[in-house]
């Protein structure tokens, strides 16, 4: 029977990540390396106004006098920041008018990836923001929202479009100083989405953006930017996937999330990055910086994370409570299989009265994985009646994977209650022989244990994306019990 | 249906099971009885595929094939069904969403199409009447937080729901109050059809009055060391298991009495 076990581990660690491959695009790159005329060169290529360029520069030049954050839980190889291509992007024209203008083979691609870039029936409830590489491709169903007064347009795009709106909340919540990577992605940040939702505006449909990288030697820096003005709702989800490489590929983007008064915004993602082989080798390295604000009274911001790609995962996306009521919603599943590390939170900065903030966080460790879940919850000396409730729980599978908590707590006012729960729990063999005992295979038991343990954070899910996640999970843990 | 031949197990090198031979014909009820420790579980364990325990001689003929090699799920789809001594809690997962996984997985094994969500949930509802059981249970997570009694009849609603050829009931009954014993048995006695056999363990001859076994066995240090007729429960309800221990520790071991 342990032969048994073996077997399923084999067979599955050696199954292939699904969207691994690599589409022959002509693709235009610049030069390696990084420095101000490469800086001149993106910014060029993007016909970018003066004041973009100089927020550009001033991050590159603040980021030559940073270093490598070294507190994360996470043995990071060196990275030659030399030997990375900025930019790459697939060759068509600059914005393609219809469906027909976009080159075959990058519509193949997203079609593989199960992302029609046509506005198609049955996924009417999605609008899509494709991004390859260092541009966007096609943003879906925009006229329709743009009569409902919503902004859903490429980064660049809104950067010549609405510069002002742009110019107004760019770096206001992920300041160009914020840290290593926010810095780096500051100064050469390509492409990513734009979002504005206008006061009082429900956004009918799911707002998503999906990120593919696929151009070797290169780095991805995408910005995100979401703005939902007071008593607006937005739904938002991102994903992403990359090819199989033997190299690492470096990935470091940064989201802001602005939500005003009575405002809500529910941001979901789907990380699937290519993680690397069985025995480590290759992989993205995902180091993210991600932020939201609420601004106003009575605004919430939600969010929720898949994560089971990426070699190397850093993130903590995090909600600066500043408006009385306002609300941190904080749900993560984070897998670890094979050699995959994770060190990933969140942080909930309690400035306003009556703010409360929930984390949720789910670690799942296999193989060899490292997971550590790192949080902060500060309370500062005017935030009377912050509330904070805690769970972090993980899941081990096997007994060569790792499971970490880093839990910081800073209270200043004396009315906050903040409570912290942690677990660790190993998935039983009890459990699965249970399950295999109703007929109910090792790794379909595995399947839905998981999913069971997860259910909490799937559920918050939009429903279209939680069947997906559930599958996800289930693939990349598959055989992993042994 | 089951021929079980001069069985030897072990758990972690220590040998549990020291020859175990028995027959169960199509609509047979056996009763294993026998004090703690003498290897009832373990003997179940074996039937179902637990890879702890350790086959170490003797043979499984399972309707004329060789149980021992077959996968634990294969052996479940195949009909046979373990109730758990001790029933296993999965957070999370709702027992609808286990039991349709269960269900369709049997359905497959024999050329079915999976069960529509709305069949399903009528075939659930149609079992959970026949078995008497709380239809709150089914909305919850796999015997997470539920009492032992409420495990126990869980057990018996999941073998209404596969419908199993040879039921293997673990003590069952232990823990339970009247009522629910009664429940239990009705459960099991509703779902058994003429051709269908169970293995009933127990500890106790109560759950025999309701469940009346053709052949009743003690298990004792490994061994069948007594088989007859109903009759023998009565006389271990009566008398305890010290005058069988003596008899066989008397005879020396391995003599049946
Ligand atoms: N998982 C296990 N690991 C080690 N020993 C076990 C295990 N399960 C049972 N045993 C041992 O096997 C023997 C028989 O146990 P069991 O089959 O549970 O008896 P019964 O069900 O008749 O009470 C006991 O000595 C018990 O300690
Ligand atoms: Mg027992």
């Amino acid at each position: 029977m342990a032969k048994d076990h073996e077997k399923i581990i084999r067979d599955v660690t050696s199954g292939e990540y699904k969207y691994g491959f690599y589409s022959d695009i002509e693709t235009e790159r610049i030069r390696k390396g990084l420095d101000e005329d490469v800086i001149r060169l993106i910014s060029g290529k993007k016909n970018e106004p003066e004041w973009l360029l100089e927020f550009r520069l001033r991050a590159y030049r603040h980021w030559l006098t940073l270093k490598m954050p070294r507190w994360p839980n996470l043995t990071i190889p060196s990275i030659d920041y030399q030997d990375i291509i900025y930019y790459a992007a697939p060759r068509q024209k600059v914005s393609p008018g219809s469906i027909d203008e976009i080159d075959p083979e990058l519509k193949k691609t997203f079609d593989k990836l199960g992302i029609p870039l046509e506005e198609q029936k049955h996924l009417a409830g999605v609008a899509v923001d494709a991004v390859m590489d260092s541009v966007s491709v096609k943003t879906t169903f925009r006229e329709a929202l743009a009569e409902m007064g919503i902004i859903f347009c490429s980064f660049s795009e809104a950067v010549r479009e609405y510069p002002e709106l742009v110019r107004r909340y760019l770096g206001t919540v992920v300041p160009h100083t914020d840290n290593f990577f926010a810095t780096l992605n500051s100064a050469v940040f390509s492409d990513g989405s734009f979002c504005y939702i206008p006061k009082g505006v429900r956004c009918p449909m799911e707002l998503s953006t999906y990120f593919r990288i696929n151009a070797a030697s290169t780095g991805q820096f995408e910005r995100t930017l979401l703005v939902a003005d007071e008593e607006s709702y937005v739904s938002y989800l991102e994903g992403c996937t990359a090819p199989m490489r033997d190299e690492n590929q470096l990935h470091a983007a940064v989201v802001e999330i602005i939500s005003e008064a009575n405002a809500e915004v529910k941001y979901s993602t789907v990380q699937n990055w290519y993680p690397g082989d069985k025995d480590g080798k290759g992989g993205i390295f995902n180091f993210v910086t991600k932020r939201g604000i609420c601004r106003g009274d009575n605004s919430k911001i939600s969010w929720t994370q898949i994560e089971t790609g990426s070699a190397i995962t850093w993130k903590y996306p995090s909600c600066i409570l500043r408006g009385d009521n306002s609300v941190g919603e904080f749900y993560s599943v984070a897998v670890t299989n094979n050699y995959q590390q994770a060190d990933t939170g969140t942080k909930m900065i309690h400035l306003g009265k009556n703010t409360r903030s929930t984390i949720v966080s789910k670690g799942i460790s296999a193989g060899h994985g490292q997971n550590s879940y790192r949080g902060l919850v500060r309370v500062v000396k005017n935030a009377t009646n912050a509330r904070n409730f805690s769970q972090c729980d993980s899941l081990l599978m096997g007994d060569k994977c790792g499971a970490h908590t880093f839990p910081y707590i800073e209270v200043d006012n004396q009315s906050a209650v903040v409570e912290h729960e942690a677990t660790t729990s190993k998935i039983g063999e009890d459990q699965i022989f249970y399950c295999n005992q109703r007929g109910i295979s090792t790794e379909d038991a595995v399947g839905l244990i998981v999913n069971g343990y997860a259910r909490e954070v799937i559920n918050k899910l939009p429903m279209e994306f939680a069947v997906e996640a559930q599958k996800l999970l289930q693939i990349s843990l598959e055989g992993s019990v042994g | 249906m089951l021929i079980i031949k001069d069985l030897k197990a072990a758990i972690n090198g220590k040998v549990i099971l020291k020859g175990i031979s028995l027959e169960v014909k199509p609509g047979e009820i056996h009763a294993i009885m026998g004090p703690n420790g003498s290897g009832k579980s373990t003997l179940a364990a074996v039937l179902a595929g637990r890879s702890f325990v350790e086959v170490l001689e003797g043979t499984v003929t399972y309707f004329g094939e060789d149980l021992l090699a077959m996968s634990p799920e294969d052996r479940s789809k195949e009909g046979i069904f373990l109730g758990f001594q001790y029933p296993i809690e999965i957070p999370g997962v709702s027992m609808v969403n286990f039991m349709k996984t269960a269900v369709n997985e049997h359905r497959k094994h024999k050329g079915l199409e999976p069960l529509s969500a709305s069949d399903f949930l009528k075939l659930m509802r149609e079992k959970k009447e026949l078995v008497e059981i709380d239809s709150k249970l089914a909305n919850r997570s796999v015997n997470e937080g539920f009492s032992g009694g409420e495990k126990k009849k869980n057990e018996i609603f999941q073998m209404a729901m596969l419908e199993p050829k040879l039921a293997i009931l673990d003590e069952t009954d232990s823990g339970l109050d009247i009522d629910a014993l009664r429940i239990v048995a009705n459960g099991v006695n509703r779902i058994k059809r003429p051709d269908t056999s169970a293995i009933v363990i127990t500890h106790y001859q109560r759950l025999l009055d309701f469940i009346v076994p053709d052949i009743v066995h003690v298990l004792y240090d490994g061994r069948i060391v007594k088989t007859s007729g109903k009759e023998l429960a009565l006389e271990l309800e009566a008398k305890g298991y010290d005058w069988i221990k003596k008899e066989v520790n008397n005879n020396g071991n391995g003599a049946k009495i």
